[in-house]
Parts: C-alpha cells; structure tokens; sequence
C-alpha cells in the first residue's frame, strides 16, 4: 500500500522518473539497472544504496544474470520515532537481466562501491570479434 | 504539524529537472523526542560529492555523481545518470547549527536536532 502512494507521490513530484525500478509479479523490489558493452566485455551496474556488501547475490545461468538479496531497514531510533515519510524500498529485491553475447561465467567480477554495484563479465572467445584475414589468390 | 517539509517554491526545482540535469533523491524522513532523521538515497556519490547547505529555514542537499562510468557504450538504461538535489523547509525547532551529516554506500543520513526548548520536558510539579 506504502509502495503505491510513493509512486503515486514520485509520479507528482518527479515526472521525469519514470525509469523507476519496474515491479513485476516479484513481491519485492527491482534495482535500477544500466549495461555497457564494449568488444571485450559487458558491465552491468545495479543502483542498490543501503546495502550490505554480503547481502548481495549474483548469480548466472546461461546467459541470465541475476541479481537479488536483501536491504535491511536498520533498527535503531528509527523505528520508535515518527515517520513523516518513507519512499525507500526495503526488504528483498531480484532482477534478472539477459545478456546480449555469451559470458565467460569464471571471469565474472562484482564489486560494491558507493551504493552501486558493478558486474564485470568478460565476453566468451567465441562472442569476441574476429578478424579474418583476406588472402589474394 | 511537520517541522521538515518539501520546499514548496517549485519552480526553481521543476526546471532544473527538467534540464535533466538533477533528480529528486527517495527519501525517508522520521522523528524522535530529540531529533529529525532524513535518509536520502544517492547512489553513485560518494562524500566529496556532496554539498549541503542551510540558508535561513532552506536545507539544500546536492550530490554530485563521479564521472567515471564503465568503459564501452551504454546500450542499456534505466537510471537518470543526472545530479541529485532536493530541498526542505525547516520548521523553527530545529536547531540547524547542529546538523549531522553521514554518507554510507550511497545512502545520506542527516541528523537535525530539535532545538532544547522544543524537547519534550517533564515539569517538576512542587510541593
């Protein structure tokens, strides 16, 4: 319900947001997501401020990425006090992305930085450009 | 009552974003007997990045993305890949001399606390 009014509530504020995380059938939340592709690999760059390195999962299968986990909302003051507004999503989160070339899975890399969370997958040889040698009869 | 409301002068704000040069950060704002707390989720800015200012009843935040982005050409997006800002007014028992500022993974966490005339008291009651 608290989700509702906050999109209600962006939709008002922000109308240039509209690239928020989509919801799917997922109960839960989707990270905001960009990819990058050069001739040697493919970054993927997940917004997930808040977190907690450890709980973050990336797994590949074929050539679907995923990415889930969970943010936990902290305990402390905040939770006896008032709550004058909450637009931050806590709880689980997954998104799953398909990669457009084959990756090779033993190369991939992860780092978390700044609430961002980078994935680093290396093309596979035989997704890699290749140059062919003309020959002259 | 609410001592931290968005800064209803919109026009400044509205056009900025519509440049598309910042967006509006989610944020989550509570209270407790001794302090306002405000989390606002900027992902990609670290400390250096920010800028924080208070100007008569007007908190300002501003964070600043680093330019580095991942090497190769950006095929797919989804984040606004702009500046944040966002603006609030301060109710007057706030004592904005005393703001506490935390960034960690993103997330900005501000500490505003009530000015000691608006704690709640407990009166002595005599005799």
């Amino acid at each position: 319900m608290s989700r509702i009014r906050n999109q209600i509530n962006q939709l008002f504020e922000d109308p240039f947001s509209l690239t928020a995380p989509p919801t799917g059938f997922f109960e839960g939340w989707s990270p905001t997501v960009d990819i990058y592709e050069d001739k040697d690999k493919i970054t993927v760059t997940a917004e997930l401020p808040g977190m907690k390195k450890e709980n973050i999962d990336v797994s590949l299968h074929g050539n679907a990425l995923t990415v889930s986990g969970e943010r936990k909302e902290e305990e402390e003051e905040h939770r006896e006090g008032e709550n004058y507004r909450s637009e931050r999503y806590f709880g689980r989160f997954q998104r799953t992305i398909t990669l457009p070339t084959p990756v090779d899975p033993n190369k991939i890399q992860a780092s978390y930085r700044d609430g961002v969370l980078t994935i680093t997958c290396p093309k596979s040889d035989e997704a890699k450009p290749k140059q062919i040698q003309v020959k002259t009869s | 009552m609410n001592a931290i409301a968005e800064n209803q002068n919109q026009t400044a704000r509205t056009r900025a974003q519509a440049d598309g040069r910042y967006v509006a950060p989610p944020a989550n704002i509570s209270a407790t007997d001794n302090a306002y707390l405000v989390e606002l989720e900027m992902p990609g800015v670290d400390k250096s990045g920010l800028e924080i200012t208070v100007e008569a009843n007007e908190l300002t935040i501003i964070g600043r993305r680093k330019t580095e982005t991942p090497q190769g050409e950006l095929c797919y997006c989804e984040s606004a890949l702009a500046d944040y800002r966002r603006s609030f007014e301060l109710g007057p028992d706030i004592d904005t001399s005393k703001i506490e500022a935390e960034m960690d993974q993103g997330v900005l966490k501000l500490r505003l606390p009530k000015s000691e005339k608006a704690k709640p008291r407990k009166v002595q009651i005599s005799g």
